[in-house]
């Protein structure tokens, strides 16, 4: 297959899985006929009819409630935020019904349900168009996390998103839509819980995820020129964490960064950092340091969000920081 | 089967209505129970207890199969019971035993028994509605001719899930009866000072759907209405809001000073009194030769056995250990990460 778009890869699986499961449905807003914002559903309706993708309303509580009533009830489902900022209206839904409803019933209720949506900044949409939430989410037991940084993963992550029994808020940044990549033709999914080493290095440990992978990968070719050798790890899921490479490879490197998109203060940096220092604190060289969007919403003029939004540079930076060469 | 309450202007069987009497004085006691093993601090947290909406409880619930779905509130025990659950797995449940129904993990505000169609009830007012809305739309898409009962109460018309959901369930023409248990007040804000309209059926119209206001004290009259809004249910007609108006007589929650006093007149509390859905039945029952002392009594003697037993039941069944605190998250179990 040639290489294709992370939205191509998207709607490829989507198909897929909606032939291989005959009750799969897909609820979401414009998601019908106009094949959604993105065009990640463009032709499903065509194909399996309104039942099964349902083109709803603009009632972000409704399509998360009600996603959740079906999949409780025998109908797995991929329901659709169009932007993660718009969570917010779902929050009752997605925080105390859907996160929760396993675990208060005593383990009864089970929830074949992905919530896709769309996060990130970079493109000028403002404060209510460009958020990362995640760590909203990482802080509420009961989802399981996922952003993919590539067409390949967002492909094998999807499919184990859809065919887990669990809830799964499935995240997609929007820089990353139009990014191109390999996708094998054939079936495959990816283990959630598992990082994937994106370049291997001895000097000091990347840690990033979705689309700040990309800048960490393009960071670490910047350093390579000063022989600085950096390891980046893609988390792709933020939880389950697979918490073994990230050690593995600090016990290596004895220095680490995570980078993310989201506010530095109180960001999945922060849960991350700890971690390492709980856990390794003998090996480490230097204090885990964090990179992360200043803590400030999302500004609109663009030297305002290339301020707000880390940049290589930042991550550049970042590593210099704990190499002590700042 | 002989065919009786010809003056109640229904036409409906005897063993339905002595069933039907005898699940609301299940309710009543049941309650009464719970409220007394609340006070003996037996039961955490709160409970909300349903005294005096039992003829809502047990006059839809007895127009829904086994197979149909409930969505609950937070003052759902009544609703369970009408349901059908099991008094022993309730009761654990309250008393926080590995034997409840949500093994100790979810308490009074969260019964669920999926096998008997009860998919949860809510500790969020209106939280419930998107998720009714679902599994009518699952069954729509299995095409089954099952129907969700969502229950709700007067309050969670104010929230925007109430809109929402309905809007959907109208659109999509799904097989879901709402069901407002409408006693009046919203904890301690009274009907008029927080509804637009004045009768709650009336938010019917703005979703094309048929609103019906019913005496929800008279368990006929809100069973015939919800048999009409099943009917119309499972024949793809779609939803129907039924406004059930009730009175919670022993006030909000087991927290609530005076049973609810502190914003009720005594005048109204005692009005309402007198017009229990329990008492009235019985005589309407014993009017029509339905009900005669020998059965009241062979009726409320299984009624104090059940419980007595579902008390007992919870009373000796174990705790659950603390390390099941960190099971049930995530289908493949123990998440302790």
């Amino acid at each position: 297959m040639p290489e294709i778009t992370f939205v191509e890869s998207l709607r490829m699986t989507l198909r897929e899985e909606m032939e291989r499961d005959p009750t799969l449905t897909l609820i979401g807003e414009d998601i019908g006929r106009y094949g959604g914002i993105f065009g990640v559903t463009k032709g499903l309706l065509e194909t399996f009819g309104p039942h099964r993708v349902r083109s709803t309303p603009i009632s972000e509580s409704a399509i998360i409630g009600s996603a959740l009533g079906a999949a409780m009830t025998g109908i797995r489902t991929v329901a659709e935020i169009m932007y993660i900022d718009f969570t917010p209206c779902a929050m009752d839904q997605i925080v105390n019904q859907v996160a929760k409803m396993r675990y208060m019933s005593g383990g009864k209720a089970k929830i074949p349900l992905v919530i896709r949506t769309q996060a990130g900044g970079g493109r000028g949409n403002a404060a209510q168009h460009s958020q990362s939430l995640e760590a909203l989410f990482l802080h509420v037991p009961g989802l399981k996390i996922v952003m993919p940084s590539t067409p390949y993963e967002a492909r094998g992550l999807l499919k184990t998103a859809i065919r887990d029994d669990n809830p799964v808020l499935f995240i997609e940044h929007k820089l990353l839509y139009a990014t191109k990549g390999f996708v094998p033709e054939e079936d495959y999914t990816l283990p959630f819980g598992q990082a994937d080493i994106k370049k291997k290095g001895k000097d000091v440990t990347l840690i990033s995820i979705s689309y700040m992978v990309l800048k960490a990968l393009r960071a670490a070719g910047e350093l390579a020129k000063e022989g600085i050798d950096v390891e980046v790890i893609d988390l792709r899921t933020l939880w389950p964490l697979d918490m073994d490479t990230l050690l593995q490879s600090v016990r290596k490197t004895n220095r680490a960064v995570v980078a993310h998109e989201g506010c530095r203060r109180g960001g999945i940096g922060a849960e991350i950092a700890s971690r390492i220092h709980e856990e390794v604190f003998d090996y480490l060289d230097a204090p885990v340091e964090r990179v992360g969007a200043l803590d400030v919403p999302i500004p609109y003029s663009e030297p305002l969000e290339r301020a707000v939004i880390p940049s290589e540079e930042d991550l550049i930076q970042g590593v210099k920081k704990v190499l002590y060469r700042a | 089967m002989r065919r009786r309450g010809q003056n109640m202007g229904l036409s409906i069987d005897e063993a339905l209505c002595l069933r039907m009497y005898e699940l609301m004085l299940t309710i009543r006691a049941f309650e009464e129970k719970a409220i007394e093993l609340f006070e003996h601090n037996l039961i955490r947290g709160n409970i909300h207890p349903c005294i005096g909406q039992e003829a809502v409880s047990v006059g839809s619930c007895s127009a829904l199969r086994r197979d149909d779905y409930m969505v609950n509130t937070h003052r759902g025990h009544g609703n369970c019971i009408a349901k059908g659950a099991d008094l022993r797995r309730m009761m654990a449940e309250l008393l926080g035993k590995s034997t409840g129904y949500c093994k100790g993990k979810g308490g009074s505000m969260h019964i669920a028994d999926f096998e008997g169609g009860n998919l949860g009830a809510n500790g969020i007012v209106g939280g419930g509605l998107p998720i009714a809305v679902g599994a009518g739309m699952s069954i729509q898409n299995r095409g089954t001719d099952q129907v969700v009962a969502c229950f709700f109460g007067d309050g969670a018309t104010n929230q925007g899930t109430f809109h929402e959901s309905l809007n959907l369930a109208a659109l999509w023409k799904l097989p879901v009866i709402f069901i407002c248990e409408n006693n009046l007040y919203a904890l301690s804000t009274p009907l008029h000072e927080a509804v637009s309209v004045s009768r709650i059926a009336d938010r019917a119209v703005a979703y094309g759907i048929p609103g019906v206001s019913v005496d929800g004290m008279d368990v006929l009259a809100v069973y015939e209405e919800a048999r009409k809004a099943a009917e119309r249910a499972r024949t793809g007609k779609g939803p129907t809001l039924l406004d059930c108006i009730t009175y919670r007589f022993f006030g909000h929650f087991t927290g609530d000073p005076g049973r609810g006093a502190t914003y009720r007149s005594k005048q109204e509390m005692e009005k309402w009194l007198e017009r229990c859905p329990i008492k009235g039945f019985r005589n309407r029952l014993f009017e029509e030769k339905v009900l005669n002392d020998k059965t009241e009594e062979r009726l409320s003697n299984r009624v104090k056995n059940a419980i007595e037993e579902a008390v007992r039941f919870g009373m000796e069944s174990p705790f659950p250990s603390p390390n099941e605190a960190v099971e049930d998250l995530f289908s493949e179990g123990a998440n302790r990460a």
